[in-house]
């Protein structure tokens, strides 16, 4: 099953593409990267090179020395940028402050977004990264990759920028981190022109979207995150480049209900697959489980010795609805009672899989504790049937940033608005009734604000009138 | 069509709508899925975790893939990700991924294939030591820590990030690579109070904190910043306008009512909040994304502040590791730290955990009476009795 990308894309392949030549990319030896100091003191940073994980201060010391060694005319920003960055980050340990001034508005032209300003206020001491712009790059969705692809965003942003990324930053754009204004138009061009693909969004905007893995490779996928994240992108570009919403949005797409997208946590519209049907049931399999022939939830506690398997223990009686049980050997699921709550059919996958008629359901309004405190998101909609291109999902959102564009107050999120105007409200934007999954509980304070046109007779009284059932 | 090589390549500053492509969005994902996935999607049936970092996904088809988790700095130069391209060209046909986590997962369709890369990965090393992708990051286990830019790049952190996941990693490098804790303990970290990347759902957040309130450059404000802008960034009205000895428009802040969100900071350059000696690192746990039996909760503040010791952060090392430790040693099979703490009651969790709880644990914000013990189901540990002393109910 292929898809159609909304443009032909072009084929990218590195040697067509490259800038660096294959001497100039292996221009130092193990043996000069080993006694290789950078031009600044930097001990604390050093300190960080040693440890089993990762060291990001031994990955930044190897690119300071590959640009040491590249020709002059072969970097359009300064050369020291990795080094001047070390610097100023021993200088920050030191100081226990960061030394980045507040971002200005740098951009590209007609774009609103995708560009963090960011200038050193060491600029005297650390002259490379006086400017040190950012630059988000819309990543493909799930974040597969093939090394054409990378290699040549590699040349280019070494080229053109200082040759340090984020993969990825936590929405899921690509950063290049740390650029010089005069080459961010030339960057966004080549970007454009030669790799066909765009910048990602910042500011008061539709933020990047990004998904889960999804039927790429979990065999618990009830959509097909890559599809409805890449054709929103790509419907919504406008909302995206030209913030013009009251603050930031963010759609994340999470194939069910284990959220390894953190949808629920943290995005303003959170899309969550899931099924209505019944869980499909592979009996044999769960003979398999309890005969221990399988190891439980695919081998993810076996650094543990935790006993047998027990099927009542860790699956029936762990089930947050008591909705499964065994009957003559077989077990058997209510699933009228089921919360989808994925504990048993990630502990026994071999056996349980989700149903087949899947959707999703949609959550609006998480957001992180600034300003009002921290919001999970609330199940609003319980379940919608997805397929491409998704104008049903698009009526909804674009029925709340109708809403939110309206009566959304300056950096005020979607997940405060909906406080502060309540949910019945909310209801009414979406053409939606209430129901009872929306809310944990009834509300426990009686303070309805009954609406005139509900109560019988309205609100208009004469005082006249009630003066003639009661003396003053 | 190569990559340019002119200094300002194919923008021509004096004519720059000329050329100009916009909107075109990211690439198209399907062209970069390895054979193996395009040709099994949507009919993957179950998955197996071999061992700490490689699982293996089996297809209706019967086909195979196996991936090999390997961790991130997320922090990566091109010199990284092209030694990256080099193993994906090596042993997986070019392809590669990365995950939510900030971790590589380099997929090939063979298990033969899968060993070669393994050997491959588990050979590279820095010249100072450390991995360069660590193998693990799977099941029951601690995978990589999701944080933000910290002092690389944030003009707002109360702390670094790079530094301190590279120093909590270090010390829980072995659950890293390994699958003995009685459930996935997601750890993350943020900067400051906005947050990137949601670390108010973890079992463990590491969480940067200022604790004094702003300077005001009372010089430049009126000319950097909109007054009433910064007076309602204010979550809790603590800036009013005022003037200053000489006239000049400014803000003054009532101390007592700033708690340090920094929010006017972000709306504002001429109020910074930052010191070395007064930010500080807060430790929250107890949160979770997942509805799996237990609905997501929020992370809870458990440690209300450890000094910001560069570059290791001891302290921060030290407090993670009690509460792993205990968590290890005390829940059951499936619970995570917040259902296990709710289990035995967040009395018990400071116990075994050993922290000590204090008033600043105690909400007074909004929404404080959803957090009272308004029942008297308790369990008593220590610091019951010394209340009850205090008090003057026992001796």
């Amino acid at each position: 099953m292929a898809f159609e990308p909304r443009e032909e894309q072009k084929k990218l392949k590195y040697d067509e593409l490259r800038i660096y030549s294959d001497d100039e990319l292996k221009n130092y030896t193990e043996e000069e990267l080993k006694n290789f100091k950078i031009k600044h003191d930097i001990p604390m940073c050093d300190d960080l090179e040693k440890g089993p994980w990762p060291s990001f201060v031994a990955d930044a010391k190897r690119e300071a020395l590959h640009r040491r060694k590249l020709g002059d005319d072969r970097m359009l920003i300064e050369r020291d940028v990795v080094e001047d960055l070390l610097g100023q980050l021993e200088i920050s340990f030191e100081h226990g402050e960061t030394h980045w001034k507040h971002g200005g508005i740098v951009g590209v032209f007609g774009y609103g977004g995708g560009v963090i300003g960011r200038y050193s206020d060491l600029q005297d001491r650390f002259p490379s990264i006086a400017h040190f712009h950012t630059m988000r790059v819309n990543q493909p969705a799930s974040k597969f990759y093939d090394t054409d692809y990378l290699r040549s965003l590699c040349d280019l942003w070494e080229y053109r920028g200082s040759g340090m990324m984020n993969m990825h930053g936590s929405t899921g754009d690509i950063i290049f981190l740390g650029t010089f204004t005069d080459q961010l138009e030339p960057i966004f061009y080549e970007l454009g022109h030669v790799l066909q693909q765009d910048l990602g969004g910042s500011g008061s905007n539709l933020r990047t979207p990004s998904c889960c893995i999804g039927k790429a490779r979990c065999e618990w996928s009830c959509i097909d995150t890559q599809d409805l994240c890449y054709e929103l992108t790509h419907y919504y570009q406008d909302e995206l480049h030209r913030p013009a919403f009251p603050y930031k949005f963010k759609f994340k797409f999470d194939g069910c209900p284990n959220c390894c997208v953190a949808s629920i946590a943290r995005s303003d519209m959170s899309f969550i697959g899931t099924w209505r049907d019944n869980i499909r049931i592979d009996q044999e399999a769960v003979q398999a489980y309890i005969g221990g022939e399988i190891m439980p939830n695919a081998g993810a506690h076996a650094g543990k010795d935790w006993g047998k398997f027990d099927i009542q223990k860790e699956v029936i009686g762990l089930c947050p609805t008591g909705c499964m049980g065994m009957e003559n050997g077989k077990l058997v699921i209510d699933d009228k009672e089921c919360t989808r709550c994925m504990h048993c059919i990630n502990t026994m996958p071999r056996a349980l899989r989700p149903g087949t008629d899947t959707g999703v359901s949609l959550l609006f309004g998480a957001k992180a504790p600034i300003l009002e405190g921290a919001q999970m998101a609330v199940l609003t909609i319980p379940f919608m049937k997805v397929e491409h291109p998704y104008d049903n999902i698009k009526e909804v959102a674009e029925k709340v940033w109708d809403w939110w564009m309206e009566e959304g107050k300056n950096r005020e999120r979607l997940g405060e608005l909906i406080q502060r105007k309540g949910i019945p409200r909310f209801c009414e934007v979406l053409g939606i009734p209430p129901m009872p999954q929306m809310v944990k509980e009834p509300r426990s304070n009686p303070y309805v604000f009954w609406k005139k046109e509900d109560v019988p007779g309205g609100f208009e009284r004469s005082i006249d009138d009630y003066r003639t059932r009661h003396a003053r | 069509m190569a990559l340019s090589q002119e200094r300002l390549g194919l923008y021509n500053p004096d004519k720059p709508m000329e050329n100009r492509l916009t909107d075109l969005g990211p690439r198209h994902f399907w062209q970069y899925l390895p054979p193996v996935i395009q040709n099994n999607y949507g009919k993957w049936l179950y998955h197996d975790i071999l061992e700490p970092g490689i699982l293996v996904h089996v297809s209706e088809t019967g086909d195979k893939v196996f991936t090999v988790r390997c961790g991130g700095c997320r922090f990566m130069t091109v010199e990284h990700v092209r030694e990256i391209c080099e193993i994906a060209d090596k042993h997986c046909d070019g392809y590669v991924r990365f995950t939510t986590r900030n971790n590589i997962e380099f997929m090939t369709d063979s298990q033969n294939k899968m060993e070669a890369l393994k050997k491959d990965l588990m050979s590279r090393k820095h010249v100072s030591g450390s991995y360069k992708l660590p193998i693990g990051g799977t099941g029951a286990g601690i995978t990589n820590i999701v944080h933000t830019q910290g002092y690389l790049h944030c003009h707002t952190p109360a702390t670094d990030a790079s530094s301190m996941v590279k120093a909590v990693m270090d010390e829980l490098f072995d659950e890293f690579q390994g699958m003995n804790l009685p459930a996935q303990v997601r750890v993350s970290m943020a900067c400051c109070l906005n947050m990137c990347g949601a670390v108010h759902c973890s079992d463990i957040a590491l969480l940067g904190y200022h604790r004094k309130p702003p300077i005001v450059d009372h010089e430049v404000l009126d000319s950097v910043c909109e007054i009433p802008l910064v007076i309602s960034a204010c979550p809790t009205a603590a800036i009013s306008p005022t003037k200053t000895e000489d006239g000049k428009k400014s803000v003054k802040i009532k101390e007592e009512r700033c708690m340090f969100c920094g929010n006017c900071y972000t709306m504002c350059m001429a109020v910074p909040l930052m010191d070395k000696e007064g930010d500080c690192v807060t430790i929250m746990a107890g949160g979770k994304v997942s509805n799996r039996i237990s609905p997501p909760k929020f992370s809870k503040v458990v440690v209300p502040g450890v000094p910001n010791t560069f570059p290791r952060f001891p302290e921060v090392c030290r407090d993670v590791k009690k509460i792993i430790n205990a968590y290890a040693s005390d829940a059951n099979k499936y619970e995570r730290v917040g259902d296990w703490a709710e289990r035995i009651g967040w009395e018990k969790f400071f116990e075994k955990c050993d922290l000590p709880f204090t008033e600043h644990l105690i909400d007074d914000y909004r929404l404080a009476y959803d957090t009272y013990r308004t029942s008297t189901q308790f369990k008593f540990t220590e610091a019951a009795w010394d209340v009850s002393r205090a008090a003057g109910g026992i001796e």
